[in-house]
């Protein structure tokens, strides 16, 4: 009693001490709780709970979408209703209710949907300030130059923000026009750019592909599209971020990114959501086409709610992302951090189709307390002198499970393929599981496979070594963990680095001890 | 959960025809047991998980799939070794053929004698090291086994056996369908090396139960029969406790289909568990691998090497886990699967599992899938070594590693010798 009563005096003195209230939320952030877990206040619409035909129609007219649009989805719905739950995972769940989510729910102020970021409710731009990403243009022109280091030639980058079911607004949007590149959200690309949609919607995931893909086939209700013409380089870094606000409400977006010969772009995905008691559904697509000598970065660094200390709450993740290398040399590469959601699933995939086209995949999977987390990859080699290269990392700690799963798959025409594949576990304490379950499928002798696989804990020599230069004991197993996690986090862009750095630390914090 | 209609008809159309054997009544119950579990289980069927790359369909069917007997030239394996030699001959007994069942330190009985009796220390294993490895994977084939073999041996080792016993599988028939169920008990400190060979019948399925006490030892090295149009389904069930070790090593030459499984258990601190094979085949051969080694004890270490040299669209299948249950601390997890694909038609297809729950665990595997590599070739053809030859010491030093795993280097030199000889008879 006494005890707490101190820690409470403590921290009423540092705000009498002048120290602003940002601060003392900073400090609290460090000592291990979720950064994010805070909701915003805001008038929200929703669909009835529930999805029948009627939502799925519903949420296709919220959107103006055209009769080919409404009908796919229906299809869908169709489909879905004789599908049955995948259970092959090692993840354990309650049943989940799908007839007791809300599937689409938007701030009342996007009813009509404001033609600039000028006309986006404050309340929501706030919120994203709040995250660290700022929508207006001249406040991030301004922050970059205010830092005096890089004046003109700050990096920027485009940032389409969707909160729960709709997008709020999407930046740089004319810079990016002048360039030829299309970035909107997916509800504006099926308006403004039907043929598109049209020809590449469903074709890298099709309708059928799994339970949550179909799910998400009928029911998304926004998501982020991008075009980047022939021979383009993208002057820009895109990203979308994810935000979960409303309570019992799932998430389906979609994202459609093509890659038209030739061109490139690298793109970031954001996510985060508030703590709440009950877990909540997030059912994604990601499709991307990439044609010939085109390049596609994709970078995800996943911090949904992930539960409390007893496991209760969180977001359960299950993620189809697929990205179809179609043309020849095209290029691929993902690169993730999962360090949130209660339970994740989740295998951005390469589809090697075109000859001397590559797929790489580095990711690192942080699951504490009683996260569950099962996410890998599959490389499917099918053209001549394909690459591809697997680098995982699973971190467990507390009582989380974390399974790495993949595929990769040499057909018999994939000629010189090439495939070398790395998965590592390691362990912070004696409750906690960590598994690999690959498969390997070689159809051709000139095709080179390498797996390899360890798990291990963190080392007591590095830890002591640490420990003797002065550093306590959880700053000493970060620090293990980054070099663990080293590999990965150099394949991530710049932005994202540093801050998936600073998340392995804050995942970890007391898993030791 | 209900079975499939699918399922439920093929099992009882494999049930139909066949009635269990004779016995006492330990094994009477042991084996309406055995009979229960294979008809809540149903037997495999192409689309389960663990049939993922292997058909089951012929090893399923009510009618053994014909095999012509193989007329073999050359002396059979481990014939110039002392040993207790015992024969089966499409899967039934032979006395006349065998040597005496008696070895210093071991007791030697025939399954049909020991369950005809009424009370007999099989009782605790038959069935049972079975029936604990159907979970958390399904091994129907195994329980089937359990239901209906009539013959086997039941092996009580209570002290350390001068020589090998070896068990011989001859065929005559091209029809036969057998089943062979051995259980071995090996006291602590105890120690026994088992051989066996030879094709057996046209579909073969045997099963051994092995439960090895403290400190106690078995050595197990399977020759598997060259008759190409065998098939063939085997499970290893291993108890092992504190200190003891199980090493097992098969050999596979052709057969249009092999199925392997070693179930091992660790269940006493610092044990040690080694799998590994060696198999090469040509045109239809299909082998499969299959291991799940299960540590619940402290200290303990596993290994599973299996190389597969592969050639005319040949198929080479390894699935291996390795569960590391709670408080397993300090193991020693090893896993390796290799395969060499000498053309562009042969496959390899593998799924190495680790499960892990403790910390303080050091494991690993590894696969690896390839042609014979060029530069190597060429540095030998550049030495005067003519393509054939050089492929072949290239082959055979591809599968030295697996071949290091057996203990006995009489038996590892008859061994690389046996698969010099097959090499040259199938060169180019």
């Amino acid at each position: 009693m006494a005890a707490l009563d101190t820690s409470s005096d403590k921290t009423e003195a540092q705000v009498r001490e002048g120290v602003d209230r940002e601060t003392v939320e900073t400090v609290q952030s460090m000592a291990g709780k979720y950064k994010y877990g805070w909701d915003t206040e805001i008038e929200m619409e929703y669909a009835p709970k529930g999805v029948t035909p009627d939502i799925v129609r519903l949420i296709s007219e919220k959107n103006n979408e055209p009769e080919w649009m409404t009908d796919w989805r229906l299809a869908a719905f169709d489909r879905w209703s004789q599908m049955k739950e995948p259970d092959w995972a090692m993840v354990e769940y309650p049943e989940i209710d799908f007839q007791d989510i809300y599937y689409y729910a938007r701030p009342k102020s996007m009813e009509e949907k404001p033609k600039s970021l000028d006309e986006v409710d404050p309340k929501l731009l706030a919120t994203y300030e709040k995250l660290g990403i700022p929508l207006k243009e001249q406040m991030i022109l301004a922050g970059i130059e205010g830092a005096g280091e890089a004046p003109s030639e700050g990096r920027k980058v485009a940032v389409d923000a969707v909160f729960d079911s709709v997008s709020v607004g999407t930046t740089f949007q004319k810079e990016l026009e002048e360039a030829g590149v299309i970035f909107c959200s997916i509800s504006e690309a099926i308006e403004n750019h039907p043929e598109l949609v049209k020809k590449y919607l469903g074709s890298v995931v099709p309708v059928t592909d799994n339970f949550y893909a179909t799910l998400n086939s009928a029911v998304f209700s926004d998501g982020s599209f991008v075009y980047v013409p022939p021979g383009v380089r993208c002057p820009m870094e895109l990203s979308t971020y994810f935000r979960i606000n409303a309570e019992n409400t799932g998430q389906f977006e979609r994202t459609l990114i093509i890659a038209d010969k030739g061109s490139y772009v690298s793109y970031l995905e954001g996510c985060t959501a508030p703590q709440r008691d009950t877990n909540q559904l997030h059912a994604a697509v990601v499709e991307i086409v990439i044609e010939e000598d085109a390049e596609v970065k994709y970078s995800t660094v996943q911090n949904w709610y992930p539960g409390d200390e007893e496991g209760k709450g969180g977001i359960y993740n299950f993620v189809t992302k697929r990205a179809d290398c179609r043309g020849d040399r095209a290029k691929v590469m993902w690169t993730q951090v999962e360090t949130g959601s209660a339970v994740t699933w989740k295998y951005p995939s390469c589809i090697l189709r075109g000859d001397d086209s590559q797929g790489e995949f580095y990711s690192i999977a942080i699951a504490n307390n009683y996260q569950q987390a099962d996410t890998g990859t599959k490389m499917v080699h099918l053209g001549k002198n394909t690459k591809s290269r697997i680098v995982s990392k699973g971190i467990s700690a507390g009582r989380a499970q974390n399974t790495y799963r993949g595929l990769v798959s040499m057909h018999p025409k994939a000629k010189h393929g090439r495939n070398y594949t790395q998965c590592d576990s390691l362990l912070i304490g004696d409750k906690c599981g960590a598994h690999t379950v690959p498969y390997i499928e070689v159809k051709n002798n000139s095709a080179r496979v390498e797996h390899e696989a360890t798990t291990s804990k963190v080392d007591d020599d590095q830890l002591f070594y640490c420990r003797s230069r002065g550093m306590d004991e959880e700053e000493a197993v970060a620090l293990v963990v980054n070099g663990f996690c080293k590999e990965v986090l150099q394949a991530l862009p710049m932005e994202f680095a540093m801050e998936a750095q600073q998340l392995v630390a804050i995942s970890l914090e007391g898993s030791v001890g | 959960m209900a079975l499939p209609q699918v399922k439920l008809d093929a099992t009882e159309a494999r049930l139909a025809g066949m009635g269990l054997p004779d016995g006492g009544a330990w094994i009477s119950e042991a084996r309406q047991e055995a009979l229960a579990r294979v008809q809540s289980m149903g037997l495999p069927a192409r689309r389960d998980e663990y049939w993922k790359y292997t058909r089951p369909d012929a090893l399923v069917q009510a009618e053994a799939l014909p095999a012509p007997v193989m007329e073999i030239t050359d002396t059979p394996i481990f014939d110039e070794m002392e040993r207790v030699k015992i024969v089966f001959v499409d899967g039934v007994f032979d006395p006349e053929a065998s040597d005496d069942l008696s070895l210093e330190g071991v007791q030697i009985e025939r399954l049909a004698d020991a369950g005809a009796k009424d009370i007999h220390w099989a009782k605790e294993l038959y069935g049972v090291l079975e029936a604990n490895g159907q979970s958390p994977v399904e091994r129907p084939l195994a329980a089937l086994n359990s239901a209906y073999a009539s013959d086997g041996l039941v092996i009580h080792v209570t002290g350390k056996a001068p020589k090998p016993i070896s068990l011989v599988y001859l065929r005559q028939s091209d029809q036969a369908d057998a089943m062979l169920h051995h259980v071995i008990k090996v006291e602590s400190g105890a120690e026994l090396t088992l051989l066996e060979n030879g094709p057996a019948a046209a579909r073969f399925s045997t099963v051994m139960e092995a439960d090895i006490a403290m400190g106690g030892a078995l050595h197990h090295i399977r020759a598997q029969g060259r008759d190409h149009e065998r098939r063939a389904v085997t499970h290893i069930f291993a108890r092992l406790a504190t200190e003891s070790v199980f090493k097992s090593f098969t050999l596979s030459v052709n057969g249009v289909l092999s199925r392997n499984e070693a179930v091992l258990e660790l269940t006493g601190d610092d044990a040690i568990a080694h799998v590994a094979g060696a198999a090469v085949g040509d045109g239809d051969f299909h082998h499969d691998d299959t291991v799940f080694v299960t540590h619940d004890a402290v200290n303990c270490e596993s290994r599973q090497v299996f190389k597969k040299v592969l050639r005319n669209g040949a198929t080479g299948v390894f699935q291996g886990k390795i569960l590391v249950k709670e408080g397993a601390q300090k193991t020693d997890g090893y896993q390796i699967s290799q395969a060499l694909l000498l053309d562009g038609d042969s496959q390899f297809l593998v799924k190495p599992e680790l499960e892990i729950y403790a910390d303080d665990v050091a494991c690993s595997h590894g696969s690896t899938s390839g042609a014979i590599d060029d530069t190597a070739l060429f540095y030998l053809r550049s030495r005067g070594v003519p393509e054939g030859p050089a492929t072949d010491l290239l082959t055979l030093a591809f599968l030295a590693e697996a071949l290091e795993e057996i203990e006995d280097d009489d038996i590892t030199e008859e061994i690389r010798q046996r698969l010099e000889n097959w090499l040259m008879r199938h060169r180019g």
